[in-house]
């Protein structure tokens, strides 16, 4: 079991350095921050004054060497646009990011898996059909057509609900909205295709053939095994907590990570990108592994491999 | 009255019938062998009569369990008929148990729903039906997963998980199958064991008549949805009636043909919805008359013996090779 642990960590340790390595390339070769930072209009001299005030004078290899140094020492950087350190720029936002993405997230479980099986037991229906028709339709349209219909309806015919910015619980209402309806519809068709390919299992009939009522049939003997594909869908958006926002963020002017994300990149804040990217390279590798702990959780015979590993 | 009277029991999967007319009674105690090919309707039966077989199967005719009939039945009530008064076991034990759930949890659910314990004593007693079929170490067992129990061992905790209703009647749908043959003597033994100990009466459905021997006093031979050939064990293997029956013996290897090989029957099942106008069995029949092609054969006879064929064979010409058979097949 410790070898699994230890494998384990070494791997989200070389996912985390490539995330970052990764992203100082990309970053590093489409546009020179300091034009962007200082301005088209900006004299030369000054320019060249804060390309060595950051260090983007140096070659970029000791550039990548000194940024990989600071990074494990816990030294995230310091936005240059604001002179904040990057950390603590990006800590301010996580509040508001999480709450949408994480009523989000429950509303996604609490609709998408209930409809899934709900198909799945009436497999072929009416009920069924209309299911599986709006999940399609959930995960099909992009979230900023979504949201523009939402607010459309809401704000702009109705007027019941604000069109954006972050002042009440009701602000929350329609950029919530927006973000569930994907991930439920994804969740109900992993759902329902689980459910029907373990409610043709042998030991279905033995449950039933033993006079165990259906309702716990379903929940304690199938649902179980369903579990695992709608564990991993599940831990993929658990991953994805603190970057999952942008467009919906954008939308509805919502002050989160997404927004910081999206004014970072277009300025060239390099320490502030690469701080996010970090932390969503960081939630996603934590939030993997535990689904692989859960795997071992929900299958007995998956244990054994795990502890051979 | 007898234990279980299935009368005219038909089944269709989406309007295609797969069971034509089934009468059977089970008394009680007794054992019975359900013989036939795959396909034939041996497990369709036992599945229609619980009400276990999927939405799409219509099921008519009638199951009556004492005075209660099951056709139809509200799901409450078969609930209760399941693995109370009829408990089922299943052709692959391995895969016919929940690989997420303890194997002694899954007994003790069966305690629990059928006898009334829980907690501990529901635990306690599910330990002893484990001991009772013959896993080592049950106690210790209980929490283990039945992938950690090889197929035997599977099937001991299947029937383990029948026995604790308590049933009138245990229907084995091929419980020797997919296992090994030392572990498919074992199984026998404790079936006929357990038979002996609490009264319960069997239908052993296999297509392995060497099995059905050993366990059964009467046999009922189907072929394609219907019973063709019904009598006592005994009279069975001396003198099959039907030509499919005597087909089945023919198609046993025996040990002492030499380089003769056994004979197989020619042709193949007919598929459900492209049945032949008349006996289901005359294409692939070698006694088949022009009658047999237009007209189905009812079964007829005695309560003891009784032939859906228009000609059944005589005792002399069919007693010459299967008297021999049923040693060699006892031997195997």
């Amino acid at each position: 079991m410790l070898r699994f642990f230890l494998i384990r960590a070494f791997r989200a340790f070389m996912t985390i350095v490539l995330v970052v390595t990764f992203a100082f390339v990309v970053l590093r070769m489409s546009g020179d921050p300091a034009l962007i930072i200082m301005g088209p209009e900006a004299p030369p001299e000054a320019i060249v004054a804060f390309r060595k005030a950051w260090g983007l004078d140096q070659p970029i290899w000791i550039q990548y060497l000194s940024y990989f140094t600071a990074i494990m020492g816990g030294d995230l950087g310091i936005s240059m646009r604001d002179g904040q350190s990057a950390i603590s720029l990006v800590l301010d936002r996580i509040p508001a990011t999480l709450q949408l993405t994480v009523p989000a997230l429950i509303l996604k479980l609490a609709i998408g898996i209930p409809a899934g099986v709900y198909a799945a037991l009436h497999r072929d229906s009416a009920a069924d059909r209309g299911v599986m028709a709006g999940a399609v339709v959930g995960f099909t349209m992009p979230s900023f057509v979504f949201g523009l219909i939402l607010v459309l309806v809401f704000s702009v015919t109705w007027g019941v609900l604000p069109s954006g910015g972050q002042d009440t619980w009701m602000h929350a209402i329609l950029p919530i909205a927006t973000m569930s309806i994907g991930g439920a519809g994804i969740l109900a068709r992993f759902s329902r295709s689980a459910m029907i390919e373990i409610l043709g299992q042998p030991y279905m009939r033995t449950a039933s053939a033993k006079g165990l009522p259906w309702r716990r049939v379903i929940w304690e003997h199938a649902f179980p095994n369903a579990a695992i594909p709608i564990v991993t869908i599940t831990g993929f958006m658990v991953g994805t907590l603190i970057a999952g926002a942008v467009v919906v963020e954008s939308l509805f002017s919502w002050p989160g990570i997404g927004r910081l994300l999206v004014v970072s990149v277009a300025n060239r804040d390099l320490a502030v990108v690469q701080c996010i990217l970090l932390m969503v390279a960081a939630t996603m590798v934590i939030s993997n592994f535990v689904v692989d702990i859960l795997y071992g959780y929900l299958d007995p015979r998956l244990r054994n491999n795990q502890a051979r590993h | 009255m007898p234990l279980v009277e299935i009368s005219n029991l038909g089944v269709a999967f989406s309007g295609v019938p797969v069971l034509h007319g089934i009468n059977l009674k089970i008394e009680k105690g007794e054992a019975v062998g359900l013989v036939g090919e795959s396909g034939c309707g041996k497990s369709v039966t036992w599945l229609a009569a619980l009400g276990l077989l999927p939405g799409k199967a219509a099921v008519s005719g009638s199951v009556r369990l004492g005075e209660e009939e099951l056709v139809g039945a509200p799901r409450e009530k078969l609930e209760q008929v399941r693995g109370g008064r009829i408990a089922m076991i299943f052709q692959d034990p391995s895969s016919s148990l929940n690989p997420v759930l303890r194997a002694g949890r899954q007994i003790a659910e069966a305690v629990e729903l059928h006898q009334g314990l829980a907690g501990a004593a529901a635990r306690a007693e599910a330990i002893r039906l484990m001991d009772l079929v013959g896993i080592p170490g049950a106690a210790r067992r209980f929490d283990n997963y039945p992938h950690e129990f090889s197929g035997g061992q599977n099937q001991r905790l299947m029937i383990a998980m029948a026995l604790a209703g308590k049933p009138d009647l245990l229907v084995a749908d091929e419980p020797t199958t997919a296992l090994d043959a030392t572990i498919q003597a074992q199984i026998l033994d404790l079936l006929i064991s357990l038979r002996q100990e609490t009264g319960m009466a069997i239908v052993f459905i296999s297509h392995d008549l060497g099995a059905v021997s050993q366990i059964c006093e009467r046999v009922c031979v189907m072929y394609a949805g219907r019973i063709v050939e019904q009598c006592s064990t005994e009279m069975l293997f001396r003198a099959p009636r039907h030509p499919y029956t005597r087909g089945l013996f023919d198609a046993i290897p025996r040990l002492d043909a030499g380089r003769e090989r056994s004979i197989p029957i020619p042709g193949t099942v007919p598929q459900a919805g492209r049945m032949p106008a008349g006996c289901a069995f005359a294409p692939r029949c070698g006694y088949a008359t022009d009658v047999c092609h237009n007209q189905v054969p009812a079964l007829s006879g005695t309560e003891g013996r009784a032939t859906a064929c228009f000609n059944a064979l005589d005792e002399m010409r069919s007693a010459t090779a299967s008297g021999t058979t049923k040693q060699k097949v006892e031997f195997a």
